[in-house]
């Protein structure tokens, strides 16, 4: 807890209050304790109090069961990560005790359930705050349940809302809209087990803690996950028909579609496998309206040959890539940056296609719609590469202004009098569709293929055709290429290290930036969004750092540069890029990025 | 807000491409496209291909239907059938191989106002894309689908088929085909197809007639129509042919195509086996029950433009 000020003096025995400007709290347990409902409840609470808010949680991969957590970081500052270190750990079993205590800070306070963490090294007990309370039972206790310890989470969302002073009333109202629609007694319940977490003294807790106000004060916030963000932009951007298959972490976002779509009059279709998904996103696009597939590692390799039809054909499609640890099934609940190079290069043949890499959640919100844009603009499969890192977690941010963001991208089907789609002759080099429906009046219709073609789309084995295709395919985006703003420095244009960062590592590198440079080091980062094709300018942007360290959650591979490291090398041939990468399956700490600068600086 | 580097546009489909618009031309000002109107390019087939007169009744069907050039979408996967979309002076897709069928559904079921015809070989339908045939028929999208089946794998010269009879020598079984051939009838109803039909190229009158009830079929109709390869499989299907020799056998009169028993009795015999509608029942469509769900959801936002209901569903993540 930063910035800790003076605490209030105790009035009456119990705890004195120390004003804080942001915690970082862990919770961990079991998967099905519902322990991500109470990082929500918090993560909603911060964003409701104009607060920022950065979650993280990690979910095993099996059915049931199996360790879990969710740390929540508030502040009333600017958050960029989800924190390395707690300030907080409420753990309900030995084993959550044992294998997180140590994310806890030196001094940190640990909150446990007594009745299932007996065994405490006498050696913690002054390393931390140790405060035991028998949440099992006190929870049957305040709901007058059955034993069956439900409700535990809400009691101890309580206990947290005590030590941290939030604002009850603001919490109840989160309870009864999350329980709104169900048996009113599950509400009840609710509240009851809260009230009886918020009501404990604490007697045993040597302080607590009050958030001083947020930055953001009048700041229309709303709260989501990155899933969620990516999948409501892509309904504001105006896609209303997608096919998917399901797989971790893509799931939600084809949940939610398949529930949403249908109140704007579109649909999301459940298909066979995820060949199938592509096909039909790929043959809903070419029905005259950007169709949305998507999936994560496994599924986007089987996708791999359709996306290359739709680069051949020039069909607008947008395909959503939620990286997950590979290869193969990998780590499919953790995190991992590995599917660029599949993104930019899988499939056969030359086959160029835009990748993009939204780093928050509000960037995913935007990023979808950016996506559709560039794919209608261009004519083109567009990859949204998102990763778990911000799939699950939770941000605020400010409320978009949806009436002016909505766009009606419904096909047009007005006659024409002729028609060449492939027309070479073009001045912007971009091919465009007519749907089908669309009458030419000339009656020459044109088709689409994955043969190389002529410019109304028939097929052709001229060499001359071939060379001239391949180079409007590839022109057409080194266009957009240059069309692309040249990213922004964070911190001064000039130093001793760059750190580029890519994705969900935005927020851990520009902390560290910061911690950087209150230390005194000459280090600044460098955020690309635009993976493929990379903007220009960048290497006017290196010129002016000794290293240029890229971070990526992917492996530094043969050559030590791991994927957008190896891209960047391939296009600016300095020996001076190399790559700061690890795969453990978590996102970055900020410890991590600056131990590993240091050591290689040295 | 964040500010869009790309943001929306409108994107004009005239300019620099010939894309004047011209005025809609109503329905009574339009003929029956002739075959001249409807050819595109010449069929790349080999002499004497069944697949030519699978073409030519397709036009005659535009033809007699009085269909309009715009509204024809012909979709097909890979192989020697799969060319069929340049054939056709009409929008049209060719996509890649075993995948028209998914593909074809994204058509439909975001164009409710398009009637897709899928034509393609065995190969695309029962090996590489047979898991789509069978989802695509339990799943009863609205198009018809046309399978030219030869026996065996023409484009890549001689290979087994997934319809080639056991003891088949392709250059993949010299000494024989030892794997069983899949029954395109029997696997359709029991996918669930809703309207499973069985001609042959060398009765036109009969494959029109097949097409023009697959058409008018509301769900997903599969028609099978065996299309001689002259050049690997020359004389497969001599036995359908009573010029050749052979039988054409039409379902019985009395026979009800309700009856999935029945039909399927009626598919076991593959060879002359018996040509007609084998099975026709009706089922709500995947196109309906999506539309019925639409519908349901709409009602419920009344006139709400669509950025108001995104607002309803923000307000509550306050």
């Amino acid at each position: 807890m930063s910035d800790t000020t003076t605490a209030t003096a105790p009035a009456d025995g119990t705890p004195q209050v120390s004003h804080i400007s942001e915690a970082v709290i862990r919770i961990a347990g079991n998967s099905q304790d519902g322990i991500q409902a109470i990082g929500g409840f918090l993560a909603r609470l911060a964003g409701r109090s104009e607060q920022e808010v950065m979650t993280f949680m990690t979910i095993p991969s099996t059915i049931s069961g199996g360790p879990s957590i969710f740390q929540v970081r508030i502040g009333s500052g600017e958050v960029l990560s989800a924190g390395d270190e707690a300030d907080m750990l409420l753990c309900f079993y030995q084993h959550s005790y044992e294998a997180h205590l140590g994310s806890l800070k030196p001094g940190g306070i640990v909150l446990y359930d007594s009745d299932h963490v007996s065994e405490i090294n006498p050696e913690n007990l002054s390393k931390y705050r140790h405060i035991g309370l028998p949440i099992s039972s006190l929870v049957v206790e305040a709901t007058g349940g059955t034993g069956r310890e439900k409700g535990k989470n809400v009691y101890s969302l309580g206990l947290i809302a005590k030590m941290f002073n939030l604002d009850v009333p603001k919490l109840h109202r989160l309870l009864g809209e999350r329980f709104a629609g169900k048996d009113p007694k599950v509400a009840e319940t609710a509240i009851a087990a809260f009230n009886g977490g918020y009501s404990h003294t604490l007697a045993t807790a040597a302080e607590l803690f009050k958030f001083k106000p947020g930055e953001n004060v009048g700041l229309n916030q709303i709260v989501m996950g990155g899933n969620e963000a990516l999948a409501y932009g892509l309904i504001a951007a105006g896609v209303r028909f997608g096919a998917g298959y399901p797989i971790t972490p893509w799931s939600d976002i084809m949940e939610l579609l398949r529930k949403e779509l249908p109140k704007y009059g579109g649909s999301f279709m459940q298909t066979e496998d995820e060949i199938a998904a592509v096909s039909m996103a790929i043959g809903a696009s070419w029905g005259g309206r950007v169709a949305v597939t998507g999936s994560s590692g496994p599924g986007i390799s089987l996708k791999t040959e359709a996306i290359g039809w739709a680069v051949m054909a020039e069909i607008p499609l947008v395909v959503v890539d939620v990286q997950r640890g590979g290869p193969s099934t990998g780590m499919p609940t953790n995190v991992e940056q590995s599917d660029l190079n599949i993104a930019c290069f899988g499939g056969h043949g030359d086959s160029p296609r835009v990748v993009i890499a939204p780093s928050s959640v509000e960037d995913c919100f935007y990023t979808a719609i950016e996506a559709v844009n560039i794919a209608r603009k261009y004519s083109t499969p567009v990859i949204i590469l998102t990763d778990q890192g911000i799939a699950s977690r939770i941000e605020a941010f400010p409320m978009p202004d949806l009436e002016k963001i909505c766009q009606d991208i419904s096909p047009d089907l007005t006659p024409v009098a002729d028609h060449k789609p492939y027309d070479l002759a073009a001045t912007d080099g971009i091919t465009r569709h007519l749907a089908p429906g669309t009458r030419v009046a000339s009656g020459k219709y044109p088709v689409v293929t994955g043969l190389e073609h002529d410019e109304l789309g028939h097929p052709t084995g001229s060499p001359k055709l071939h060379v001239q295709m391949t180079a409007k395919r590839r022109n057409k985006l080194k266009k957009l290429g240059a069309d692309l703003p040249t990213p922004d420095v964070f911190g001064p244009p000039e130093g001793q290290v760059l750190l580029v960062s890519w994705g969900s590592s935005k927020g851990p590198v520009q902390e560290a930036v910061k911690q950087a440079r209150a230390a005194g080091d000459a280090v600044s980062a460098l955020h690309i969004k635009y993976i493929n094709p990379l903007p220009n300018g960048l290497e006017k942007i290196f010129e002016a750092f000794s290293h240029v360290f890229v971070v990526e959650l992917n492996d530094e591979g043969f050559y030590g540069y791991g994927q957008l490291g190896a891209v960047l090398r391939a296009r600016y041939c300095d020996p001076k890029i190399r790559g700061l990468n690890k795969v453990d399956g978590l996102t970055w700490k900020i410890r991590e990025i600056l131990d590993r600068v240091k050591a290689m600086t040295k | 807000m964040t500010a869009l580097s790309f943001p929306s546009e409108t994107l004009t489909r005239t300019g620099n491409l010939n894309l004047v618009p011209v005025p809609p031309l109503s329905d009574a000002d339009r003929k029956g496209l002739t075959k001249k109107e409807v050819a595109a390019d010449h069929p790349t087939w080999c002499p004497g291909c069944g697949d030519f007169s699978v073409l030519a009744l397709y036009f005659k069907l535009i033809e007699k239907r009085k269909m309009h050039h715009e509204k024809i979408t012909t979709v097909a996967g890979i192989g020697c059938s799969s060319r069929f979309p340049y054939f056709v002076q009409a929008h049209g897709a060719h996509f890649i191989h075993g995948r028209a069928l998914p593909f074809a559904s994204g058509v439909s079921l975001s164009r409710p106002d398009l009637h897709v015809f899928v034509f393609g070989g065995d190969g695309d339908a029962f090996s590489i894309g047979g898991n789509h045939f069978t989802h695509t028929a339990r799943k009863n999208v609205k198009l018809t689908y046309c399978v030219m089946d030869n026996w065996v794998y023409g484009l890549t010269k001689n290979q087994t088929s997934p319809t080639s009879p056991l003891g088949y020598k392709s250059k993949t079984d010299v000494w024989g085909s030892g794997d069983r051939p899949i029954n395109p009838m029997k696997q359709a109803i029991a996918a669930g197809a809703t309207f499973v039909a069985r001609t042959t190229h060398t009765n036109p009158n009969h494959v029109l007639q097949i097409m023009e009830a697959a058409m008018d079929h509301d769900g997903f109709s599969f028609i099978e129509c065996l299309s001689e390869c002259t050049e690997f499989y020359p004389g497969a299907f001599d036995g359908t042919n009573p010029r050749k020799g052979g039988q054409f056998p039409l379902v019985p009169a009395d026979h009800d195509v309700t009856d999935e028993y029945a039909a399927y009795k009626l598919a076991e015999e593959l060879m002359p086996g018996k040509f007609g509608i084998l099975y026709k029942v009706n089922r709500p469509t995947k196109n309906a029950n999506e539309a019925k769900i639409v519908t349901t959801h709409r009602e419920k936002f009344a006139a709400l433009p669509d950025w108001q209901i995104l607002q309803k569903n923000f307000d509550r993540m306050k």
